[in-house]
């Protein structure tokens, strides 16, 4: 076997998202439909058009010591949550540091470290400011922290690409043990970005619902009453694994992670190329990496934030490169979109469902977008049949990222 | 009016444990802060930032260095 045809399985989940701490909590809450969605009380929240988001259901500062803590923006305080929850998971085994490598990117980086230590330094001046404000703002702090928690040699990276960091980090981590750079990689995304200039900046991109009467029923991907995305935080990380490796040390393996396809759209900085051909293409290219056909693609955890144009058009896009057959849902209704923490729990989100042989519904969904031609979830969970499934998860970036990872059963 | 030393061990006390999780009963005059405490270069930096907002006292880089025990500090901010 070539080195490039490694086959690589998933052995660690962990995840700290706007439905719960954990990813059984988290994975309950998807089945129940239930929605992490929620008024925001912030003293900000009158000078902004969008006033709720899906703040994280256990707050960080809960589970870590407070020295620990005090140290990390709340971004990386999510990553080191989820990582240790998956690398515990995974069984947390001994593995020579050189072998083992990191990739944890978000797609702001540590927004709210900025911003509070801007107002610090105009009010107090620079030596009030923490010695760790750089490591705490840069976007690259949850791959470095992870790696010294760990002791990963192989490599720290931190794979940017806004709202398709987390899938592109998997992404990234599948090509280092199919390369042979590493045996073991702690892969994925996080975000902690529900502040009052960001929610403020999306929504002078024209991106964000306004449905502040209904915030449990504001994120509504490919339903007719969609009017935008809506704002959530949290990380999800996953243990990468070659299979021999983790076959040899007797690890419980949820899924493989089969292959990854990456396209750029060259089109607009935030709109989505109407005819769908990246994210087609994106799809496409992750099923000759994993060298499966659309025929064996039984699911597909779709991007769909919730935004009138970007749903359709990814809809289409599946359509073509999938199929009709395809159950697709869109979890981002019950969690808000994570950006780049999205991909890392989306990830977790399509690996449990062939792992449990089950796909949560897509809430809030009505009434239906005309002319979509998948098979969207609606109502209640749906099972899947069969023994060799594979499924798709799907995550498009400002910039005109695209990324798609292909999962199958072991 | 100066803070006596209680005063002022007991706010040290309660910032190296906000700063570093060592019990603030363990920071006594004696204690070095690198020997005793495993306090490292910026955790220092840290406690002197958070010193003078506590006693609002400032504690100049080329100061901190020479601070090396509890008492040190306790000096320090009494003078």
């Amino acid at each position: 076997m070539s080195k490039d045809r490694v086959r690589v399985v998933v052995t660690g989940l962990g995840a700290t998202t706007p439905l719960g701490g954990d990813v059984a909590s988290t994975w309950s809450a998807l089945l129940d439909g239930r929605s992490g969605i929620r008024t925001l009380t912030e003293d900000w929240v009158d000078t902004v058009p969008v006033k709720f988001a899906g703040v994280a259901a256990v707050d960080p500062g809960e589970v870590l010591p407070r020295p620990e803590a005090r140290r990390l923006d709340r971004a990386e305080q999510f990553a080191l949550i989820a990582a240790r929850q998956a690398w515990q998971d995974a069984g947390a085994p001994e593995i020579d540091g050189e072998r083992l490598g990191v990739v944890v990117g978000s797609g702001i980086g540590g927004i709210g470290t900025i911003l509070s230590a801007y107002d610090l330094y105009r009010e107090k001046g620079w030596n009030r400011l923490s010695p760790f404000t750089v490591p705490m703002l840069m976007p690259n702090g949850s791959a470095g922290w992870i790696s010294i928690e760990l002791g990963a040699k192989a490599g720290a990276h931190a794979a940017v690409s806004a709202c398709a960091t987390g899938a592109e980090c998997i992404g990234y981590g599948i090509d280092m043990i199919r390369s042979g750079r590493a045996d073991m990689v702690v892969a994925g995304g996080t975000e902690a970005a529900i502040h009052g200039l960001n929610l403020a900046s999306f929504a002078a991109a024209r991106a964000m619902s306004t449905r502040n009467d209904e915030p449990e029923r504001a994120s509504r991907p490919f339903d007719k009453g969609r009017d935008g995305f809506v704002l959530g935080e949290g990380a999800g990380i996953v243990v990468l694994e070659s299979e021999e490796h983790a076959r040899a040390r007797g690890a419980r393996i949820y899924a493989a992670a089969a292959g990854v396809g990456y396209t750029s759209d060259a089109y607009h900085i935030t709109g989505l190329d109407p005819d769908g051909q990246g994210g087609k293409n994106a799809m496409l290219a992750a099923l000759k990496h994993a060298d499966i056909a659309p025929a064996d693609v039984v699911h597909v955890n779709a991007h769909a934030t919730s935004t009138p144009l970007g749903d359709e058009i990814e809809a289409r896009a599946i359509k073509e490169a999938i199929g009709g057959h395809a159950i697709v849902t869109a979890t981002k209704s019950m969690t808000g979109h994570l950006l780049g923490g999205a991909g890392g729990v989306e990830s977790i989100f399509t690996i449990l469902a062939l792992h449990e042989r089950i796909v949560p519904a897509i809430a809030n969904l009505d009434d239906p977008a005309d002319g979509i031609e998948v098979d969207l979830v609606r109502g209640e969970p749906r099972k899947l049949d069969g023994d060799q499934l594979a499924a798709i998860n799907n995550s498009f970036g400002f910039g005109g990222h695209n990324v798609a990872v292909a999962f199958t059963t072991v | 009016m100066a803070m006596t030393e209680q005063e002022i061990l007991a706010g040290l006390g309660k910032i190296v444990n906000e700063i570093t999780g060592v019990p603030a009963a363990e920071v006594t005059p004696e204690k070095s802060f690198v020997d005793d405490l495993d306090i490292d270069s910026l955790s220092m930096v840290e406690i002197a930032v958070a010193a003078q907002d506590e006693f609002g006292v400032e504690i100049p880089d080329d100061q901190l260095k020479h601070l090396k025990t509890v008492k040190d500090v306790i000096n320090f901010i009494q003078a």
